[in-house]
């Protein structure tokens, strides 16, 4: 039984180290602002939660497990309100969105953006 | 395997930091620093379970904290002043 609990908490933590790598791969080398923010709030949150699970699997019942349920809900809440109000900031303060056309990439524009 | 872990959340700190010198705008400084505080407490955590002194949990739970707070009190600051920023490129 022990040795089922170490192999499924393994699995957590590598997988979760996994997708924490592919965040900051993510974040390293997309182009702009909006696609840098997706990668590294979406595989963030998932990376973070994976990984505290798995410390929770190898903690067992008890108050180590609550303070790492408390990170585990805290990191869930602040992370995405972060992301919201980083997105919005940068929107509010004249921050476009690029646009992949043609094979380059350039600001996405409001009145070109219909056509083809 | 609390080794691997910590490695790779130390990998990806390294990312952070180096975007959060390169980024072009303030605003992907501001998500590398985010990023970055957010792998602190993975490491923190991470680190506490290696070295077999859960203890370090708390330490992580006020990192956690300040760093939300902090990111959010940065971003209402620069919410209106980011204008001059991006005109300069």
């Amino acid at each position: 039984m022990e040795l089922v609990i170490d192999i499924i908490s393994w699995l957590f933590l590598i997988v979760g180290s996994f997708f924490c790598l592919t965040g900051g791969l993510g974040l390293l080398r997309f182009p702009d602002f909006f696609s840098r923010i997706h990668a590294a709030s979406l595989t963030d949150t998932l990376g973070a939660s994976l990984i505290l699970i798995g410390l929770m699997f190898q903690a067992g019942w008890g108050l180590v497990m609550a303070k790492l349920l408390l990170i585990l809900l805290f990191s869930l809440l602040a992370g995405t309100t972060a992301s919201h109000a980083m997105a919005k900031a940068a929107l509010k303060s004249g921050l476009k969105p690029l646009e992949f056309k043609k094979g380059v990439y350039k600001e996405l524009s409001g009145e070109t953006s219909s056509k083809p | 395997m609390f080794a691997i872990t910590a490695i790779a959340v130390l990998i990806v700190m390294a990312v952070a930091l180096a975007r959060a010198f390169l980024g072009p705008t303030l605003y992907d400084r501001i998500l590398a620093v985010n990023n970055f505080g957010t792998k602190t407490v993975l490491l923190i955590a991470t680190i506490g379970f290696l070295r077999g002194r859960p203890d370090f949990l708390d330490i992580a739970i006020v990192y956690a904290l300040i760093n939300f707070i902090s990111i959010i009190a940065v971003l209402r600051f620069f919410e209106y002043a980011g204008k001059q920023t991006t005109k300069e490129e």
